[in-house]
């Protein structure tokens, strides 16, 4: 069947955002763009001995979902994790360094690409487990409902999650307690590499599933930054005012192999075609968000070069600065057992 | 001091830490119905109503994640299992998250102090699906505490300790125990994690056990003596952190060690007992370990196969004469009467 976009690229140009957001948007976008492809492109050197799997490509969601976010509330996500935690403001350097092992690592060496935490942003945790983030950002909102704290929780989770029962059971429990929480779904299209089709009933809507818990439920083009953004700012204003939970379900699109550093027709994988990848590519989220600044004359191509070149000074200062830093010593093995 | 039920021991012990600690709820199926558990939550119930003691949906697993969500920021959740068995759905979340948490994480992510409760059942027909006991399971991993309390004592005392510690716990209650009477001190009272309790002294042989059967034990014990056998027992209460110490000490001094577990032998707690004393105390050992556990299939239901499954007080009499190479003793069947009709 393929999977084809449904949204058009142009559909948020009714939308208007102060300069300086939309500016704080796309700087966020080409950052994590460029942390994922750097590190994708180390990852090959085979110093990072850590199960990866990137999301290039799916990074318009971290972004405009984050950007809605406080600092204050908090995020839990799954295993293709790196864009939200630094959506969500975690350390650069912490990231890096956990993907080299190293001491200086957000989860200090012991979690790897697939456990990232920055709790003083709001980071709580990464998980592989499909459908355990979604559990633990449910809790997290009962705690804030208990307490009558204006936070929210967060999850991030693929469309894949939706083959877990957990997720039916949290999305149950969020309603009938009317929790805080935001449901974030990255329909990707694939889970690994099976596609949605055989795993779900033919014509299958997310949406429509999610909204027979009495959720409010909303498709969104996750490949624009503005689109998402818009959307959770919405749904947050809906989830403060003590409305309960809300979803959103953002179609996006993952360039790279499920796990590694690699193209999928590279190695000859055939679950879905290069054209398809490459169709999808043509829909980039960062290349449609500098358009859009140049269009509405928020910034010019020199700006945009200019972000792009501290962007590069950034990264490349930390991947030095992880390299150089401290492995853990053996004999702190046991620590934080208990 | 006076002596209350192991129910009411348990409840008071929640109580009382609620009472300490605002952070504390407890949420699972029926928590807060008239029944409370079988009286173990009814108190606790009235006291603090339903903003910390409240029902909730079958879903084991979601049930125990969103527990460790909350705890995560700051809270300190109870869940409650009415038997151990439905916590085998729960296991992604106790044995991939919460035992790892802490760990996994490099401490950065802080610690998800998580107690969760789960009774086992045993007798009236319960059967292979509600009289099972996952002591063996859950201490495999590190990370969890795994504690089963046999005495009232222990009972509020693992309970209020659990509530304080710093990493998750789970306690095995045993359902035939609900109903035990033992002195338990009126105040708070806080049962060591970690730290077996030596219930009996003797000289003759060690006999370690776990839950119900530390019951068995003490009243075998009492038989033996009549015998003119002194058997020091030991309720192991902590499954993990185990107290290797407490065991390696005792049979140093008896040099027999018989274990007896709620549970099946393979990979199992009275196993692993055994291996421990024959790799650290095996000079001590005057003659093989002998290990006392349930028959090796599925819990029966019909009366004669269920009488035939669970091991008793005769069972741990009789097995630490033969050790000790004594067949003729008077001792015939010293197995009180087994009154337990529900509730399940």
């Amino acid at each position: 069947m393929g999977a084809k976009p449904t949204f058009k690229e142009d559909s948020t140009s009714a939308i208007s955002l102060p300069a300086e957001t939309e500016i704080g948007l796309y700087r966020q976008l080409i950052r994590v763009r460029h942390v994922e492809e750097t590190l994708a492109g180390l990852y090959k050197e085979k110093e990072m001995r850590t199960p990866t799997h990137f999301g290039v490509g799916q990074e318009a969601v971290a972004v405009g979902m984050c950007a809605a976010l406080r600092k204050d509330d908090v995020v839990y996500t799954h295993h293709r994790s790196h864009t939200h935690y630094l959506a969500k403001g975690g350390s650069l350097l912490g990231l890096v360094a956990e993907l080299y092992g190293r001491e200086a690592g957000c989860s200090r060496g012991r979690g790897g690409s697939v456990h990232l935490t920055d709790r003083s942003v709001g980071m709580m945790g990464s998980s592989p487990i499909l459908g355990e983030g979604v559990a633990l950002a449910v809790g997290s909102a009962l705690a804030f409902h208990m307490d009558s704290v204006p936070r929210l929780a967060t999850t991030f989770f693929g469309e894949g999650t939706f083959d877990e029962g957990i997720v039916y059971e949290c999305l149950n429990y969020a309603s009938i307690k009317n929790l805080p929480v935001l449901f974030v779904c990255e329909n990707n299209f694939y889970a690994t590499e099976s596609p949605m089709e055989v795993r779900q009933a033919a014509g299958t809507q997310l949406c429509e599933r999610v909204a027979s818990f009495k959720i409010r439920a909303e498709r969104i083009d996750g490949n624009d930054v503005v689109a998402v953004f818009d959307a959770a700012t919405r749904a947050v204003e809906h989830i403060g005012g003590g409305n309960g939970p809300y979803f959103l379900e953002c179609e996006t699109y993952r360039w790279l192999e499920h796990v590694g550093p690699m193209f999928d027709h590279e190695l000859g994988r055939s679950y879905r075609t290069k054209e398809e990848v490459e169709a999808w590519m043509a829909r980039d989220p960062v290349r449609h968000g500098a358009a859009r600044l140049l269009a509405r004359k928020i910034a010019t191509q020199a700006q945009l070069d200019q972000w792009m070149a501290e962007t590069r000074a950034e990264m490349a200062k930390v991947v030095a600065q992880a390299k150089a830093s401290p492995w853990p010593d053996a004999s702190t093995l046991f620590e934080n057992v208990y | 001091m006076r002596k209350i039920k192991y129910s009411q021991a348990l409840s008071e012990g929640i109580v009382q830490s609620m009472e300490q600690d605002p952070s504390i709820f407890m949420t699972g199926i029926a928590v807060d119905y008239p029944s409370g558990i079988f009286g173990s939550t009814t108190e606790a119930t009235r006291r603090f109503g339903p903003k910390r003691v409240f029902d909730a949906p079958a879903m084991e697993n979601a049930l125990t994640g969103i527990a460790i969500g909350a705890a995560a920021v700051g809270k300190r959740p109870i869940i409650v299992h009415p038997r151990n068995d439905f916590m085998f759905l729960a296991f992604d979340m106790i044995i991939n998250l919460a035992a790892k948490w802490k760990y996994m994480y490099g401490g950065n992510a802080g610690s998800v102090p998580i107690v969760v409760r789960a009774v086992i059942g045993k007798g009236w027909g319960q059967g292979a699906s509600h009289s099972q006991s996952l002591q063996s399971v859950l201490a495999h991993f590190p990370g969890l505490n795994v504690v089963m309390p046999a005495f009232p004592a222990d009972a509020k005392g693992l309970m209020m300790s659990a509530l304080k510690h710093s990493s998750p716990v789970i306690i095995l209650e045993h359902r035939t125990l609900y109903d035990t009477e033992g002195d338990v001190p009126d105040g708070p009272t806080f049962t060591p994690i970690g730290k077996a309790a030596m219930v009996r002294e003797g000289k003759a042989l060690t006999i370690v056990a776990t839950s119900f059967m530390s019951y068995e034990a003490l009243h075998a014990a009492d038989e033996l003596a009549r015998e003119g056998i002194e058997a020091e027992v030991i309720d192991l209460r902590s499954i993990r952190p185990l107290d290797e110490e407490t065991i390696l000490q005792s049979v140093k001094k008896t040099g027999h060690l018989l274990v007896v577990d709620t549970s099946w032998e393979l990979c199992g707690v009275s196993s692993e007992i055994a291996a421990l004393v024959a790799e650290k105390g095996f000079s001590s050992l005057k003659g093989p370990v002998r290990r006392i556990a349930l028959a090796d299939c599925p819990a029966p239901v019909s009366v004669p196969l269920e009488k035939a499954f669970y091991p008793t007080a005769t069972t741990i009499a009789m097995a630490a004469m033969s050790m000790l190479g004594k067949y003729s003793g008077h001792l015939g069947s010293i197995d009180r009467e087994d009154t337990f009709k529900g509730p399940y």
